[in-house]
């Protein structure tokens, strides 16, 4: 079962990267982000979902001081933004 | 196929959706309340919202043979503004009495700040104070982890709050040990892009076991499917689940749960 669509979906996301790459501009942090979390598919272990959306979380536990907006966009910005 | 949708926001939706959820064997729908797509500009605006969830939804629903229920709250997105949510919070008493109000919901965080946390604070406080249940929302996306770590520790701190009576929701593979290891229901939340799939959902059911977890379609305004659990029963049944183990995911496990409070039936019980 599913292999057919999680090859689909590798296959998408390949030709995502490319057309990241033929664009002009840098990567902004959520394309970094998914590179990194990317990296957590390899190997052995099990937990690969767990562990890319860890990946891809807020590690801080401060509450914020004010919401900038109210959406979320998938990646955490860091400390920086 | 008999099932109870524990969350899903009907007053954005059709009747078509209501004939297509009961002909697939919803026997209850449960509506928590939420943000509207936009920020309302006045506690007068969430009154009305109560009303509409508590005197119109239910009739709709009637007409397609569905119970409907619902929970009450400011909502996270809307909690920023913690005057407003003060004021929203002070009304919800006068509706608790209501005979399809089963709880507190859904309450929770959005982008972790601190007035979202006062605001979910002080419904924690409503809920204990009252006797409800209550229905938390985790935050989306990166701001996941840590709102439900915070939600955790606020739940965890009032005492009087007893986890069996709590579910925290839209669960993911990153959150879902600290929902269940802290004694509180779990929640997954079955969407297209966001959230979680159904396959998803059935590895999370094969690594944590049935117990005090339920899915849901907590469909709305936005791309959501409301027959995103009977689709969810049939993964079940395609990965080899049995009937019963399927009944109890999407029948018994939210019975369980919202029969806690005595205003919960089921149609034809």
């Amino acid at each position: 079962m599913y292999f057919m669509e999680a090859r689909a979906k590798l296959i998408d996301l390949a030709a995502f990267l490319d057309r990241v790459e033929r664009a002009a501009g840098e990567d902004d942090f959520r394309v970094a982000a998914l590179r990194r979390a990317l990296g957590e598919l390899s190997g052995n272990g099990g937990q690969r979902a767990r562990r890319a959306l860890l990946s891809l979380s807020d590690p801080t536990s401060e509450p914020l001081a004010a919401a900038q907006g109210k959406s979320a966009c998938g990646a955490w910005a860091g400390q920086g933004r | 196929m008999r099932y109870i949708e524990p969350h899903a926001h009907m007053v954005s939706r059709t009747t078509d959706d209501y004939a297509a959820m009961a002909a697939a064997g919803c026997q209850a729908v449960c509506e928590p309340a939420f943000w509207a797509g936009f920020d309302r500009s006045s506690a007068a605006g969430f009154y009305d919202y109560f009303r509409q969830l508590t005197e119109f939804e239910p009739k709709r629903a009637a007409k397609f043979g569905l119970t409907h229920y619902c929970w009450l709250c400011v909502n996270p997105k809307e909690s920023e503004d913690l005057k407003l949510a003060i004021e929203v919070i002070d009304l919800i008493p006068r509706f608790l009495d209501r005979p399809n109000v089963i709880g507190i919901g859904e309450i929770g965080l959005n982008k972790n700040t601190r007035n979202e946390l006062k605001a979910l604070e002080a419904q924690i406080d409503l809920a204990a104070r009252h006797k409800q249940l209550i229905l938390v929302h985790t935050p989306h996306l990166e701001d996941k982890l840590k709102g439900t770590k915070l939600i955790v520790d606020a739940l965890k701190s009032d005492s009087r709050i007893e986890p069996g009576r709590v579910i925290i929701d839209h669960v993911e593979e990153h959150t879902i040990e600290l929902a269940l290891n802290a004694g509180f229901w779990a929640g997954m939340t079955l969407y297209p892009e966001s959230k979680c799939t159904a396959a998803r959902a059935v590895d999370m059911i094969d690594l944590y076991g049935a117990e005090r977890l339920w899915m849901n379609s907590a469909c709305d305004w936005g791309v959501s499917v409301p027959l995103a659990v009977p689709r969810a029963a049939l993964e079940m049944r395609a990965r080899g689940h049995g009937r019963a183990a399927i009944d109890k995911l999407i029948y018994g496990n939210p019975r369980e749960f919202m029969s806690q409070c005595p205003k919960f039936g089921v149609n034809h019980e």
